[in-house]
């Protein structure tokens, strides 16, 4: 018995968390941090299953089995608080018992939390005190860290409000044209204004999807670049609908060439995915000499009027604004998009264009539009 | 230099002299900002800007300044998460002081690009030690003494610091410990909530 004394303090220091079995798997000694844990309880002279549940190995039902069997366990306190523990048992020479080495793997934090544990009830090896450091550390970096991220997060919704271009095509936004128009026409420079609204988009978005969608506004946005000069504006103000901003230029036919040129490629198929993508656009335009003074809201609504009668003409084309075209319907659509609201009118379906081609979206507005 | 410094300077000066201050400090160093971010790396001439500015604007010298800073950082409760980590350095004063050596390794383990200076502990007899405080962070030693203060406090021991200048281009301080157990202490648990 002495050898075993003589084990059991020296297992005190190496790991505080030891248990001695004897061969009947009787407790015979325990190590002072596990005692720790249930200062009421009398361990030693427990059977250690008695204590312990044994999650794993499940098969083995004896200790004897468990000794031999070399394996590494998983158990609980069979009282609360049921903490887990993990175990590796070394079984003692003769059949005198086995050594069993306990820890609280990740059980840990609550470990220390409910024991109120300190540094002396682990050894000095164990790692558990740096992993507590960590635990903390790392939480206290991800805190600043997460501070960080909301904060960026909100500058980024800011930037975004801000901001002049559209994402997805890269073009001005609706805000920057705004700008634009409201410059230009505090100056005295002359300039001329596109309404463009594509045709047959929808059914693009709608048989082919959002992707193929996204697609052709890209394709749509290069092209209108490339069919304008550099210090011409050209926006994307809605889903399907762009401003195109010309500065300088009051001359009738190059505007119908401009115009022309942008309709005829943008009726080239567009490929994505093997499909070919077919759209059209009409277009309204209104120069700024049209008006004595120029007014960014008057210069809009003039091209959408515009826009309507290239509509009514069966789409695919273009149209300039004059003093006769009025809106077919009176009505008490958004002004900030007067084309998008009233664009589509029931004429339009009425003269039977390309009934395949309208799109949902716009039959369903002109249904609700009184006639 | 790392945002975590930057911040422990804004905090300080924030806390201690008021947000008017520190604004005022940021504007004379031509920061461009108010708030540094903690978890950003910042130029280290913005850092030392605001250093000098801060000096002029307290009308005292950098080395109490800084010293000033690193008491702040153990004994403030807004910075209680720091001084808990500096607590699992060791159970005494003694053994906290060992862990020094340790300190640059635990800062990066917790935040990988927070480099700060090595240190280096030599005992002497009649619990006397020198801590060589490496180069890399001017003015480093004098936070770190108040550190060492607050820490002593903390574990309720009777410490006598000092800072001794130079040596080649390691800044050494001399700390002479008197008695382990003089006061009472600060509670650690390992387990209390970090928060």
């Amino acid at each position: 018995m002495t050898d075993k004394d003589n084990l059991a303090r020296l297992l005190e220091k190496l790991c505080p968390m030891f248990v001695l079995l004897d061969a009947t798997g009787r407790i015979t000694d325990v190590g002072p941090t596990l005692q720790k844990l249930r200062p009421e309880m009398a361990m030693v002279g427990s059977g250690f299953l008695e204590v312990f549940e044994l999650l794993r190995p499940r098969s083995v039902a004896t200790i004897q089995a468990i000794a031999t069997s070399g394996a590494k366990l998983h158990l609980r306190f069979r009282d609360n608080p049921r903490t887990a523990l993990k175990g590796v048992v070394v079984p003692l020479p003769a059949d005198e018992g086995a050594v069993i080495n306990l820890s609280f793997g990740i059980s840990i934090l609550d470990a220390v939390r409910d024991y109120a544990l300190t540094s002396a009830d682990f050894s000095g090896t164990d790692l558990a005190i740096e992993l507590l450091y960590l635990v903390e550390a790392k939480s206290a970096a991800m805190e600043a860290s997460r501070t960080l991220n909301l904060r960026l997060q909100g500058a980024m919704i800011a930037a975004e409000e801000q901001a002049y271009t559209d994402t997805l095509t890269g073009l001005k936004n609706r805000r920057a044209m705004d700008h634009i128009l409201a410059r230009l026409t505090n100056s005295v420079t002359p300039f001329s204004l596109m309404h463009l609204d594509l045709d047959y988009f929808k059914s693009v978005n709608d048989t082919l999807g959002h992707a193929a969608g996204d697609h052709v506004l890209q394709q749509v946005a290069r092209i209108m670049v490339e069919e304008t000069r550099g210090d011409d504006t050209v926006a994307r103000i809605g889903g399907d609908e762009f401003i195109l901003v010309f500065n300088h230029l009051q001359d009738k036919e190059k505007l119908e060439s401009i115009a022309r040129r942008l309709i005829d490629r943008l009726e080239e198929p567009i490929p994505f995915n093997g499909e070919q993508c077919q759209i059209s656009a009409s277009i309204g335009i209104v120069l700024s000499t049209q008006f004595a003074a120029p007014e960014a809201s008057k210069l809009i609504h003039a091209a959408d009027l515009a826009l309507y009668s290239a509509k009514r003409k069966g789409r695919a084309t273009y149209r300039f604004y004059n003093r006769n075209l009025t809106l077919p319907v009176a009505t008490g659509e958004d002004p900030a998009s007067p084309g998008k609201a009233g664009g589509d009118n029931s004429e339009v379906i009425e003269q039977g264009r390309a009934p395949g081609a309208d799109t949902g979206q716009e039959r369903h507005r002109a249904a609700r539009r009184p006639v | 230099m790392h945002g975590l410094i930057n911040k422990a300077i804004q905090s300080f000066v924030c806390n201690t002299y008021g947000k008017s201050r520190w604004i005022r400090v940021t504007e004379a160093a031509h920061l461009g900002f108010v708030e540094f971010e903690a978890m950003l790396v910042y130029d280290d001439e913005a850092s030392r800007r605001v250093l000098d500015e801060l000096c002029d604007e307290l009308g005292r010298p950098k080395r109490e300044v800084l010293e000033d800073l690193g008491t702040y950082l153990v004994s403030n409760p807004n910075t209680e998460a720091l001084r808990r980590l500096l607590r699992f350095g060791g159970v005494s004063y003694v053994e906290f002081l060992h862990s020094l050596d340790d300190l640059p390794d635990r800062a990066r383990l917790a935040v990988s690009d927070l480099v700060l200076p090595q240190l280096e502990l030599t005992e002497a007899a009649g619990g006397r030690f020198t801590l060589a405080c490496h180069g890399g962070l001017p003015g480093f030693s004098y936070v770190l003494l108040g550190v060492l203060r607050a820490m002593a406090d903390d574990y309720g021991a009777l410490v006598m610091l000092e800072h001794a200048g130079e040596v080649g281009e390691c800044e050494m301080i001399e700390i002479t410990l008197i008695e382990t157990d003089f006061a009472e202490g600060r509670i650690f648990e390992l387990g209390a909530r970090a928060r």
